[in-house]
C-alpha cells in the first residue's frame, strides 16, 4: 500500500485578515520577527490572560501567514496533532491534523498551554523545533519538510503548573523564549479602554482593581486578575452594567470559588468603586 | 462535696500554686455551689492547671462571682467563659487571661447582644483585605489601641463605639484603612519626632491634633485612588471639628503631603486649641514608626545591593574589575532595570520586593542602593544564611492550632513551624546502601514495575486515533452482505492512571540516634528506588522540634524535586535532632499534600515511638490525642494515613491514635528497609 492510495483531506486554514488590536509592551514584536526570519521556534511564557494569544494573532497578521491554533488539553494525542485515517462511506481517507496542515501550508502553528498536552505529543514537535524542521507522519510513512513560512510557537504559564505538568528541558531548550507579563498600569488602562469600549478613567479604576487582586497572589489566590478579565468587566460596563456589578461578575467571581476570598474580592471591588 | 473534699481536690490540682490559706478560702466559696457547678469548676481548674497552676487558681476564685453574674443554670456559658480565659492566656499571657476573666460585663454583653466587634472575628477578612491594598506585607495584630509601626497594624481587641456590631466592624475596617494609608501616603516620611519636639510640654495634645489632621488628609488621598474606601472613611467618622474643617481645603488638595498637616499643626498649637477625643482615627507613634522604617530601609537597601553584587559577579567578572554594569529604576513601571555588559538581567524576586518597598518608603530608589555591594563596603548580615542559629529572630513560617483534650478545644496558632533545610551530606551513605542492597533493589523494581499503570486500548469506539482492524473487517463484511455496518470502527488509548501522591514523614527526634536513624535512611533509599519505577508522586519531609515554638520541618524531597543527587545528599544528612511533636508536623505536611492534584493521597509516618516533646505538657495522652485529632483533620481532607513504627509498645496506643489497620509495628529495626517498600505497595495496590 502506498500513501497515494488514499485521498488526503487538508483542513482549511485561518487567515488573519484585519489587524488585531495589540499594544506592544516591549521589544517582543521585533524579537518575534527576527525569530521568524531566522526560522526559530518561539516559546511564550506568561500568566493567563496577559495577551499571548492575541500577540500571536497579531504577528500572523503582520507576517501575513496563516495561523493554526491548538488549545492543548490532557487528552491531546499525537494523532490529534498529526492526523488520522477516517472512513468515509466506502473509502479510507487521511485527514491532516492541525500541525501537519500548518507544516504543509507554511503557517504559524500555535500550541497553546503546551504543558497540558500528553508527554508523548511534545516529542513529535521536537524535529520541527530544531534545524531539521521536519514532521514525520509515521502512519503514512511520510516525512514533510517544513517550508520557510512554517513557524512553531508554543506557550505556557509558569505560574500554576502542577508537578505533573512541567515542560521538559529537552523541549524548552529548543525555543526562543519571550516573557510576557501584565502591562504597566498606563498601558493596561489603554488596552482595557480600547478593548472594552469605555473611557480611560473607568478603565483606570478597573486596572487599579486588577493591581489589588494581584497583591493577593499567593495569599489565597493562585493568580491575580488578568488583563483579559479586566477587559471582560469593561465590556460589561460598556454594555450598560453598573461598574461594581460588572467587576464582581467578571473579576471577583471569576477568580475564586473560596467563600472567604470571594468576600475579600468583593471588599476590594467596593474599595475601588 | 464538702469543704474538706474540695480542698483536698484543689490541693491535688493546684499544689504548685497558691498558699493553703487561699485554697481553703476558695474551697469554702465553692462548697456553697450545687454539685454540677462544683464539678465544672474543678474540671476547668484542672484543665487550666495543666497550662498554669496559677490560672487554675484564678478560675477557682472567680468562679462563684461568675456564676452569680451569668446564672447558675448556664453551664455552657461557664465553659465559654473558661475557654475565653484560656485562649487569652495562650495568646497574651497570664495578665490578659485574668483581665479577660474579670471582664464579666464584657463577656455577658458579648454572649447576649454581640454588640461588640471583636478583633479576632474581623481579623481574617481584614488581613486579606489589607494584603490586597498594600503591595508590601502588612501584618495585623491586636493591641491596646489602633496604631501602626509601618510593618504591623495594631487594632484594639474589641470595639464598642457604635451600638450595632456591624457598625463597629466598619470602624475596624476604616481604622485599618487609615493606618494602611499612613504607610502608603507618607505620614512617616517627615521627621515627626523633630516637629513634636517643639512642644515638649504638650506633646500628647500635638499628637492627637496631628492624628486628626492626617486623618483628614489621608481620607482625601484614599478617596482619590479608591473612591469606595473614601466613602467608607467619611461615613464612619463624625463631622470634622471646626479647626480641622478650616484646614480642609489645604489638607484635601490633590496630592497633599504630610507637610500640609504639619503646617496646620503649628497654627493649631499656636492657638492653643484643645483637641477632640480621637475615636475614629488611629494614634501616632512616630518614634517607633521611624525606627522600624529606618531599619527596613537599611535592610531593603542591603538586600538590593547584595542582589546586584551577585548579578555583577554572575557576569563572570571579578567584583573589582570594572565592567559595563548599570542599574536604574524605570520610573514608569517602577521596576529596576539592570544591565550587565549590555544585557538586560532580571532581579530575583526578593530584591524586586525590596526595591518596591524602598519605592513605597522613599518615593524613589536611592542611587546608593543601586550600587552593588563590594568588599567591606557593607556588613553582610544577611538573615537568610545565618538563620538556623538565630531561630528566635526569624519569624515562624506557619502557625498551627493544637488540640488540647483537657479543654476539648483548640489552642489557636499554638505551634510555630519553621521550614528548614538540612545541611546536605556527600551522598556516600546512599551510595553504600544502594550497593549493599543492589540485588534486593533490583527485585523491588521488578515488583513495582508490574504494579505500574499501563495505557489500555479500547476497541470499537466511535472515534479514536487508530482504526480497529477487526471492527473494520466486520463492517466491510456486513456491508457486502447488505447489513448495516457499525460505525464504531476505531480504537482509543486511555490512560490507566494511578493518580497517587504519597508523603513520607520521617521522625528525626533524638531517640532515633544510631541504628534507627540508619534504618530510616536505608528505608528511604529503598522507597525512592521503588517509587521512581512506579512513577507515583511522592515527597519526604523530616520533623523534629523543641517545644511548641520550635517545630522544625526539614525538606528532604518535595513533590516537585526529582530523585537526584541533591535529594540523595539530603537523605544522607537526616540525623537525630530533638523531640517528636507529631500533631503539628502532620498538620503542616497534610497541608502540602492536600495541594497535590492526585486522586488518592497517602501520608506515611516512619517513627520510633509515641509523640513526645520537651517538658511534660505534650507527653502522654495530650500528644496522642493531638496526633489523633490531626489525623482526623487529614482524613477530612481525603488523606489516608499510615504509620510504620518500631516501637514495641506501639500496640498500646496506635490503634487509638491511627485507627485500626492503619499501622505496622516492626519488631526489629533491621527489617524496616526491607519492609517499607512492600508495605507501600500493599497500601497502594
Amino acid at each position: 500500500m502506498t500513501t497515494t492510495a488514499f485521498r488526503t483531506i487538508t483542513p482549511e486554514l485561518e487567515h488573519v485578515h484585519s489587524e488585531p488590536y495589540y499594544q506592544p509592551v516591549s521589544d517582543e514584536v521585533a524579537l518575534f520577527e527576527a525569530a521568524a526570519t531566522k526560522r526559530l521556534p518561539v516559546l511564550l511564557k506568561g500568566p493567563t490572560g496577559c495577551g499571548k494569544t492575541r500577540f500571536v494573532e497579531y504577528m500572523a497578521w503582520k507576517l501575513k501567514r496563516p495561523l493554526v491554533t491548538v488549545a492543548c488539553h490532557d487528552d491531546l494525542t499525537t494523532a490529534d496533532l498529526v492526523g488520522r485515517y477516517l472512513i468515509v462511506g466506502d473509502e479510507t481517507v487521511w485527514l491532516d491534523g492541525p500541525l501537519t496542515a500548518a507544516v504543509r501550508a507554511g503557517a504559524i502553528c500555535y500550541l497553546d498551554e503546551i504543558v497540558e498536552a500528553r508527554k508523548d505529543t511534545t516529542v513529535v514537535i521536537h524535529p520541527l523545533a530544531d534545524t531539521r524542521r521536519a514532521l514525520a507522519v509515521d502512519k503514512r510513512g511520510e516525512l514533510i519538510s517544513a517550508p520557510p513560512g512554517f513557524m512553531l510557537v508554543i506557550s505556557y504559564n509558569p505560574g500554576y503548573q502542577s508537578v505533573l505538568k512541567e515542560i521538559k528541558p529537552s523541549t524548552r531548550q529548543r525555543f526562543v523564549a519571550l516573557e510576557f507579563d501584565y502591562p504597566g498600569a498606563e498601558v493596561e488602562a489603554q488596552i482595557v479602554a480600547t478593548e472594552g469600549g469605555i473611557d480611560v478613567d473607568s478603565a483606570k479604576k478597573l486596572v487599579k482593581l486588577g493591581e489589588l487582586t494581584r497583591n493577593l497572589k499567593g495569599a489565597g489566590l493562585d493568580e491575580g486578575a488578568s488583563t483579559r478579565l479586566l477587559v471582560h468587566a469593561a465590556q460589561l460596563i460598556g454594555a450598560g452594567m453598573p461598574a461594581a456589578t460588572a467587576s464582581v461578575a467578571a473579576v471577583a467571581r471569576a477568580l475564586t470559588d473560596d467563600p472567604d476570598m470571594t468576600q475579600t474580592l468583593d471588599d476590594l471591588v467596593r474599595a475601588v468603586f | 462535696m464538702f469543704e474538706h473534699e474540695i480542698e483536698e481536690k484543689l490541693d491535688e490540682l493546684l499544689f504548685a500554686s497558691a498558699s493553703n490559706r487561699a485554697i481553703s478560702r476558695a474551697a469554702e466559696q465553692i462548697e456553697a455551689l450545687p454539685r454540677p457547678l462544683q464539678d465544672a469548676v474543678l474540671r476547668w481548674a484542672g484543665a487550666a492547671a495543666q497550662t498554669s497552676p496559677d490560672l487554675g487558681h484564678v478560675i477557682v476564685t472567680l468562679a462563684p462571682q461568675t456564676f452569680e453574674r451569668i446564672g447558675a443554670d448556664d453551664l455552657g456559658a461557664f465553659d465559654a467563659w473558661a475557654i475565653a480565659g484560656l485562649d487569652a492566656y495562650d495568646k497574651d499571657g497570664f495578665r490578659a487571661a485574668v483581665e479577660s476573666m474579670r471582664d464579666l460585663d464584657g463577656f455577658v454583653a458579648m454572649r447576649e447582644g454581640r454588640l461588640f466587634a471583636r478583633f479576632s472575628e474581623v481579623e481574617p477578612r481584614l488581613a486579606r483585605f489589607v494584603q490586597g491594598l498594600s503591595g508590601r506585607g502588612l501584618a495585623l495584630k491586636s493591641g491596646t489601641f489602633a496604631w501602626t509601626d509601618t510593618e504591623t497594624i495594631f487594632l484594639p481587641a474589641r470595639i464598642a463605639h457604635f451600638a450595632a456590631a456591624e457598625d463597629n466592624r466598619r470602624l475596624y475596617k476604616s481604622l485599618a484603612v487609615q493606618l494602611w494609608a499612613q504607610t502608603r501616603y507618607g505620614t512617616f516620611s517627615a521627621d515627626l519626632e523633630a516637629e513634636l519636639a517643639r512642644w515638649p510640654e504638650r506633646r500628647d495634645e500635638a499628637l492627637v491634633w496631628l492624628a486628626h489632621l492626617e486623618a483628614a488628609r489621608l481620607e482625601a488621598r484614599v478617596a482619590h485612588d479608591l473612591p469606595g474606601l473614601g466613602a467608607l472613611l467619611a461615613s464612619v467618622r463624625s463631622t470634622w471639628p471646626e479647626e480641622i474643617a478650616m484646614a480642609l481645603p489645604e489638607l484635601q488638595a490633590s496630592g497633599a503631603e504630610v507637610g500640609a498637616s504639619l503646617g496646620w499643626l503649628e497654627r493649631l498649637m499656636a492657638k492653643g486649641a484643645v483637641p477632640p477625643a480621637p475615636t475614629f482615627c488611629g494614634r501616632l507613634e512616630p518614634g517607633v514608626a521611624a525606627r522600624v522604617r529606618t531599619e527596613r530601609i537599611a535592610r531593603d537597601t542591603e538586600t538590593l545591593k547584595k542582589a546586584l553584587a551577585v548579578l555583577k559577579g554572575a557576569a563572570g567578572r571579578k567584583p573589582e574589575a570594572p565592567n559595563d554594569f548599570s542599574a536604574q529604576m524605570n520610573s514608569e513601571t517602577g521596576e529596576i532595570e539592570v544591565n550587565v555588559d549590555g544585557e538586560a538581567v532580571t532581579l530575583p524576586p526578593d530584591a524586586q520586593a525590596a526595591a518596591q518597598s524602598l519605592l513605597l518608603d522613599l518615593g524613589e530608589v536611592p542611587p546608593e542602593a543601586l550600587t552593588p555591594a563590594g568588599d567591606g563596603a557593607w556588613t553582610p548580615t544577611d538573615r537568610a544564611t545565618g538563620a538556623p542559629e538565630l531561630q528566635s529572630d526569624r519569624k515562624a513560617d506557619h502557625y498551627y492550632d493544637e488540640w488540647d483534650y483537657h479543654r476539648n478545644a483548640y489552642r489557636r496558632g499554638w505551634c510555630h513551624v519553621y521550614e528548614m533545610e538540612v545541611k546536605p551530606g556527600d551522598g556516600t551513605f546512599v551510595r553504600d546502601t544502594r550497593q549493599r542492597y543492589a540485588p534486593f533493589i533490583a527485585q523491588l523494581k521488578r515488583k513495582f514495575e508490574a504494579v505500574r499503570g499501563e495505557d489500555r486500548i479500547l476497541g470499537r469506539q466511535p472515534e479514536g486515533e487508530e482504526i480497529d482492524l477487526d471492527a473494520l473487517v466486520e463492517a466491510r463484511n456486513d456491508r457486502k452482505c447488505g447489513a448495516e455496518p457499525s460505525p464504531r470502527l476505531f480504537s482509543r488509548r486511555v490512560r490507566n492512571e494511578r493518580s497517587l501522591a504519597a508523603m513520607f514523614m520521617v521522625d528525626m527526634s533524638g531517640s532515633t540516634k544510631g541504628w534507627v536513624n540508619d534504618a530510616e535512611r536505608e528505608a528511604l533509599v529503598m522507597l525512592c528506588e521503588a517509587l521512581e519505577k512506579l512513577g507515583d508522586s511522592y515527597a519526604i519531609y523530616g520533623f523534629s522540634g523543641w517545644t511548641r515554638t520550635r517545630c522544625d520541618i526539614y525538606r528532604i524531597k518535595s513533590f516537585s524535586d526529582a530523585y537526584d543527587d541533591a535529594v540523595r545528599a539530603r537523605i544522607d544528612a537526616i540525623e537525630a535532632k530533638d523531640y517528636t511533636r507529631m500533631g503539628v508536623a502532620i498538620r503542616h505536611l497534610t497541608r502540602l499534600l492536600a495541594q497535590q492534584p492526585a486522586r488518592h493521597k497517602l501520608l506515611v509516618t516512619l517513627s520510633d515511638g509515641r509523640p513526645d516533646d520537651f517538658g511534660d505538657e505534650y507527653r502522654g495522652n495530650y500528644g496522642i490525642e493531638d496526633t489523633r485529632r490531626a489525623l482526623q483533620e487529614a482524613r477530612r481532607q481525603g488523606i489516608r494515613s499510615y504509620c510504620v513504627t518500631i516501637d514495641r509498645h506501639g500496640q498500646d496506643y496506635l490503634k487509638h491514635m491511627m485507627g485500626p489497620a492503619a499501622y505496622t509495628v516492626l519488631d526489629d529495626v533491621k527489617k524496616l528497609p526491607l519492609k517499607v517498600a512492600d508495605i507501600y505497595r500493599r497500601l497502594t495496590a
